[in-house]
């Protein structure tokens, strides 16, 4: 408890745990051009600490996460750059190397509970095979701990629930038994892939802060992928804003909320849902659609939606402004330059 | 569970039920109807009135469908007149019962366990040459009719090649102790090699003939099946925790991936017995697809009705075992 909260009274002293450099991910599709998914995207997340990954559906941010677990499909699409974690570069280990840390070292959560649990195996056992493959754990020895793993987060009458199936489970049910099974070896880092977007409002919230106090008490390091900043915004140390594939502007959380840079990330902030807002009331969101986006290399792939574009924004692409703690990727940045 | 299946049972019975009254309906609808059929039509008035009268075609229909189910409960159902002349319908079924089912059972497994792994070993490498080639081969299987297949493999590896048996169940010349009726088994129990192995070689070529086009059927269904499962949030999901490979195939790919192919094998295991009419008939087989094909061509209507009803009643039942073996595997059908 006390180890953890001086990491994160002090997390910028802290070597990373993950670093992520100038990760790419081009995928081949037939009789088309090269698609660049992820381009070149940079981040760091330090022991404990949580990082948000924020950005509008088809922005990268599942092929992000799968390029860093090694989970993208075998063929079909290329992977550069370095995700270190650790000392070992991930993208360079060997797959069996690799399926040693994925649910020991890095576990993942992913948005859909329900297909992501298997509908024919009971909840138990989904829960026991990651402690017998990573803890060496005989069945019977892992099911007390399945247990109590369950009871952690909050899923009540555990010891029944080990011999029940997915479907018998509620939305919400199922996605903390898959917070258990990402936790069962007490990983260093956990990557959620939109945890809430498929639940109910209410069980979201619930499910929000079952995360923040678990990575609070393992010193969990977290991040946390979402489109919606309002899920990030009470959760996450520093906040990454995606865009067509490149990371368009960073920030600390109290910093990005307070004063925005990025025309896109105003917008985005603009279309949180708010509480005290009419009911019914149409929400504010960034005009156009992703699908419009031009590629990086020759202009801002934002240029077409944005409101505060000028001359060159259609000309030359944007370059980084900053540093690895906050910046952002803009020629006419809100609230004028650096 | 328990429930599950007395359920099934009853709606299995349900089924033989309405099955039962079709086939009257049937039999009474035969042309010049059964007394023709036994008589011919050359018949003074007053004989064929004698024999409805001796039959019970005179008494009204619910009547004489009442007597007709007690009669097949009690199993009656008249004298084979062409396939075993002056022998009990329901005793020819029953000798010619076990020479099918050692045949259906040998083409079943041969599909199955050529089919599923064949299937699963395409579907990991869909797409290269392997999988393509495999994938065109069951399609030929699809296409070509069961009797084309028996004949050409009867043309070249019994007639041309002489090597396996043309036609029966077992050469002259064996004298084989009879056990079960299984030929293969029966030699197994006694020792008897030579005639066990015999009734082997018998076997094979019609047994390969039926076997095309459920193999052919297994194999694409697992196939598009461990595509459609490999591609699932679960898999990836247990691919996040770090699994082994193995236990990703046997535990989360191959579980999954059985529930179609389960409901194919038992759809295959039904169609089995029309393949059986064409395949024993070109080998010359005696069992219960060629005593269907002889007492439908030759009016044996006894033979007939039972070899119907029980056809009906198997397909009812590998139906109920197919239903059973996926409320196992799938907790979804099990537990609601
Ligand atoms: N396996 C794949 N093959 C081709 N394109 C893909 C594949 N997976 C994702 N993409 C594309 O990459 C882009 C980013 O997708 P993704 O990371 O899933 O977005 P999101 O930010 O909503 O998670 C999308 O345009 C998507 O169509
Ligand atoms: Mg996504």
């Amino acid at each position: 408890m006390t180890q953890h909260q001086t990491i994160r009274s002090s997390p910028r002293s802290t070597e990373p745990l993950l670093s992520v450099r100038d990760l790419r991910v081009t995928f081949q599709r037939r009789d088309e051009r090269a698609f660049k998914a992820v381009d070149g995207v940079s981040f760091d997340v330090r022991p404990g600490q949580t990082v948000g990954l924020v950005g509008e559906s088809g922005c990268g941010k599942s092929v992000t996460s799968l390029a860093i677990m090694g989970l993208l499909p075998k063929r079909g699409n290329t992977v550069e750059g370095e995700a270190v974690f650790d000392g070992d570069d991930l993208l360079s280990l060997s797959p069996s190397q690799m399926r040693d840390r994925r649910g020991a070292d890095i576990a993942m959560i992913f948005q859909d509970p329900l297909s992501s649990l298997n509908p024919v195996i009971t909840i138990g056992r989904q829960v026991t095979e990651v402690m017998e493959r990573h803890q060496g754990l005989s069945r019977k020895e892992a099911t007390p701990k399945a247990a109590e793993l369950l009871d952690r987060v909050g899923i009540p009458d555990p010891k029944a629930r080990l011999a029940n199936y997915p479907h018998q489970l509620s939305g919400g049910m199922r996605q903390r038994a898959l917070i258990a099974m990402a936790l069962a070896c007490s990983p260093r880092l956990l990557i959620a892939d939109e945890p809430t977007t498929a639940l109910d409002v209410t069980i979201q919230a619930q499910i929000l802060a079952l995360l923040k106090e678990l990575v609070v008490d393992t010193g969990t390091a977290l991040v946390m992928i979402t489109h919606d900043l309002g899920v990030v915004a009470g959760l996450c140390d520093e906040v990454n804003v995606l865009y067509g594939g490149k990371i368009v502007e960073r920030g600390g959380r109290h910093g990005l909320f307070r004063q925005p840079r990025h025309p896109y990330t105003v917008g985005l902030l603009d279309s949180i849902p708010r509480l005290d807002a009419p009911r019914g009331e149409k929400l504010n969101p960034v005009p156009g659609s992703v699908a419009d986006n031009l590629p990086w290399d020759s202009a801002c792939a934002f240029a077409p939606r944005c409101s505060h574009r000028v001359d060159v924004c259609t000309r030359e692409m944007p370059r980084w402004d900053g540093d690895d703690v906050v910046g952002f990727r803009c020629f006419n940045p809100v609230g004028g330059p650096r | 569970m328990l429930r599950f299946v007395l359920r099934r049972l009853l709606q299995m019975c349900v089924v033989v039920l309405v099955l039962s009254m079709l086939l009257f309906a049937w039999l009474r609808s035969l042309p010049g109807g059964p007394v023709s059929a036994i008589l011919g039509e050359r018949q003074t008035p007053e004989r064929r009135a004698a024999l409805e009268a001796a039959l019970g075609l005179d008494e009204p229909l619910p009547v004489q469908y009442q007597k007709f189910l007690q009669r097949v409960l009690q199993g009656e159902f008249g004298v084979s007149t062409k396939v075993l002349p002056g022998t009990d319908a329901l005793d020819v079924f029953l000798t010619r019962l076990p020479a099918t089912i050692e045949l259906a059972v040998l083409a079943l497994l041969l599909a199955v366990v050529i089919g599923i792994p064949l299937g699963y070993f395409a579907a990991r490498r869909a797409g290269s040459a392997v999988d393509t080639t495999t994938v065109i081969f069951s399609l030929i299987g699809v296409a070509v009719p069961v009797f084309f297949t028996a004949f050409l493999l009867k043309y070249f590896f019994a007639v041309e090649w002489n090597l396996l048996p043309v036609s029966g169940r077992q050469s002259t010349g064996i004298d084989a102790t009879r056990v079960t009726g299984l030929f293969v088994l029966d030699g197994i129990l006694t020792r008897e090699w030579d005639a066990a192995w015999d009734a082997l070689k018998h076997l094979i070529l019609p047994a390969l003939a039926l076997a095309t086009i459920p193999f052919a059927v297994i194999f694409r269904i697992t196939r598009a099946s461990v595509l459609d499962v490999l591609d699932e949030d679960y898999v990836r999901t247990a691919e996040a925790k770090g699994l082994s490979t193995g236990v990703i195939r046997s535990r989360h790919v191959l579980r999954n991936a059985m529930l179609p192919v389960l409901t194919t094998i038992g759809l295959q295991a039904g169609g089995l017995l029309a393949g059986a009419v064409l395949t024993e008939t070109v080998f010359s087989y005696r069992g219960v697809g060629e005593a269907l094909a002889t007492s439908f061509r030759e009016k044996d209507y006894a033979v007939l009705q039972v070899l119907i009803l029980a056809a009906a009643v198997i397909y009812v039942v590998i139906n109920l075992l197919v239903d059973i073996a996926y409320a196992v595997i799938d907790p979804r059908i099990r537990t609601r």
